[in-house]
């Protein structure tokens, strides 16, 4: 599948941003500080930035408000609503964090709720469609949640480093999750290698009964918009070397990071946060080459007509 | 209303594509473009039309594929190996996956007739429905920002305006082999039903469990090379007279 930037940007940056949300829902940050009201705007900004990323693959963004009509067959639609919805709680508890310095436990586990909700129902586009064997399967949720809940941990950990509480909640959280969301990682990579495709030339074409089938003309010489979008190649050949960047800069750095604070649990100040943001800034590096590895190593089943 | 209908279609109309008889020659291809550039909904744009990448929207593409039984290597070299033009266009499934994921509702399979479109004014140019279809019948229009896709020519085929004849997809009504049919294939007397049922026609990808209307027909036997008489002789043998002397002759020389 073509990994289309736009798609990739949002869905790293609406993880981290409803990770972070979620931890803000659960009231792990001191509501009183001022590292917690930025907190809250760095969520919001990273949703709704992710939120317009996504508009920009669509072929008439100006059209964008009826995707929220038909939330009872599609999980675009209901990732749509769902994220309108959470921005009421969301900016609930920003207003009470910024206003009265308080947090406030039912806009917040709402908004908790909501963040994860509108995560399981982007990686329900995904795991949803048959079409896609690497993808369909519930392994795909659990990876998208376990990493935005890694990603927001470790967020909220700078955020406790740079003043807004205490530090070994948030990061015990996201040494935890980081540890489950690459193991689960794992397993889809792992069901990823052993895969046995769905569909083949054969029952594609329904010549199977005859003996092998291969393309030997493709319908004109050159790409269509279905080779472009279904046929992507060039990750393939670097997927060894992209998974291996990938799990450093996702799961080593910032693994090696957070423990080193959570053991010597270093004095809150500009030291800790800084390498608080590294770590949370090699996270995001590195679930982006996981998401853009996502895309370019699926392949569809349409390729059985291209030969691909 | 992106859901699909509940009940069955009372008719399902499709296509019934003959693999035995298609040649490839592509023109239903051409004929499919001309017609619905004009018709139905944006037109099916080209990009880069006289340049070196060119590219564009089809509704109904030819793939040709080989198909070499076991022993075979090479087309051609086990005799038995064959060459199969493979027209493809929407299937118009009765689980159409490409419609329940639509997010705005601009995809929907028609109730009466189980016509599988797209409403254009409604569709963002999400490509989720393209991504959901896993035999490629959904295309992007790049100049359009809609999905297109085949209409079955529904701005044919209840066209009365048009000579009866003409009120078939435009595919169907151009195809010089005869491998194009449409019908209703819930009506069991229909020609295409009674072609289906006597020469086993067959889902694509039964797998994906689209439950496709559209059939195909699959290749008639063919008989062996190896079974057919030989064309020419090199042996003389059994020849008499004048033509036995001219072959003693020839041989001397």
């Amino acid at each position: 599948m073509h990994p289309a930037l736009s798609i990739i940007v949002f869905s790293t940056l609406s993880g981290l941003g409803y990770g972070l949300a979620f931890m803000l829902g659960l009231g792990v940050l001191d509501p009183a500080a001022s590292a917690t009201k930025v907190a809250h705007l760095t969520a919001l900004a990273l949703i709704s930035g992710g939120l317009i990323s996504s508009t920009l693959h669509l072929g008439n963004p100006q059209r964008a408000w009826r995707a929220l009509s038909q939330w009872r067959s599609s999980w675009l639609s209901r990732e749509g609503v769902l994220a309108v919805f959470a921005f009421v709680p969301l900016v609930w508890s920003a207003l009470a964090c910024w206003v009265w310095d308080d947090y406030h436990p039912v806009p917040g586990l709402l908004g908790a709720l909501l963040s994860a909700g509108t995560v399981y129902c982007t990686a329900m586009i995904y795991a949803s469609l048959r079409s896609v064997d690497a993808w369909h399967t519930r392994l795909t949720p659990a990876v998208f949640l376990l990493f935005a809940v890694s990603g927001g941990a470790m967020l909220a950990t700078l955020f406790a480093h740079a003043g807004g509480g205490d530090a070994r909640i948030p990061g015990l959280l996201a040494a935890v999750a980081l540890i489950a969301a690459w193991t689960v990682k794992l397993s889809w990579w792992k069901r990823l290698r052993l895969l046995v495709p769905t569909s083949s030339p054969e029952s594609a074409t329904g010549l199977g009964y005859i003996g092998k089938v291969s393309l030997f003309e493709r319908p004109h010489v050159n790409e269509n918009y279905l080779t472009r979008e279904m046929g992507y190649q060039i990750a393939r050949k670097h997927a060894d070397k992209l998974r291996r960047i990938a799990l450093i800069f996702g799961a080593a750095v910032p693994a090696i990071i957070l423990a080193l604070m959570l053991l010597v649990v270093p004095e809150a100040g500009l030291g800790s946060s800084l390498a608080a943001a590294f770590a949370a800034l090699c996270f995001a590096a590195g679930v982006f080459v996981e998401r853009w590895l996502f895309f370019a190593e699926a392949r569809h089943a349409v390729m059985n007509y291209y030969g691909g | 209303m992106t859901s699909l209908p509940t009940l069955p279609t009372p008719k399902k109309l499709g296509l019934v594509i003959d693999l035995d008889v298609c040649v490839g020659c592509h023109a239903c291809v051409i004929s499919c473009k001309e017609w619905n550039t004009g018709g139905y909904g944006n037109s099916l744009s080209d990009q880069d039309p006289y340049g070196p990448d060119v590219s564009g929207t089809f509704l109904n593409r030819i793939h040709s594929f080989e198909v070499i039984p076991e022993g075979g290597k090479l087309v051609g070299e086990a005799g038995d190996a064959r060459i199969v033009h493979f027209p493809k266009s929407c299937l118009h499934c009765e689980d159409a996956p490409c419609v329940t994921v639509c997010p705005t509702g601009a995809s929907y399979k028609r109730s009466a007739d189980g016509i599988v479109l797209v409403e254009e004014d409604k569709c963002i140019g999400c490509g989720l429905c393209a991504w959901a279809c896993p035999y490629g019948a959904r295309e992007m229009d790049v100049a359009a920002g809609v999905m297109k896709k085949c209409t079955l020519c529904v701005d044919r085929i209840y066209n009365e305006t048009l000579e009866e004849v003409d009120r078939v997809p435009s595919c169907v009504r151009t195809c010089p082999s005869n491998a194009r049919h449409f019908g209703d294939l819930a009506d069991s007397a229909s020609d295409v039903s009674i072609m289906v049922a006597e020469r086993g026609g067959m889902d694509l990808m039964p797998e994906q469990a689209t439950r496709p209307v559209n059939k195909y027909l699959p290749p008639r036997p063919r008989q062996p090379l190896a079974e057919c008489a030989p064309a020419t002789t090199r042996d003389a043998g059994g020849a008499s007279g004048f033509f036995a002397w001219l072959d003693g002759v020839l041989e001397r020389m």
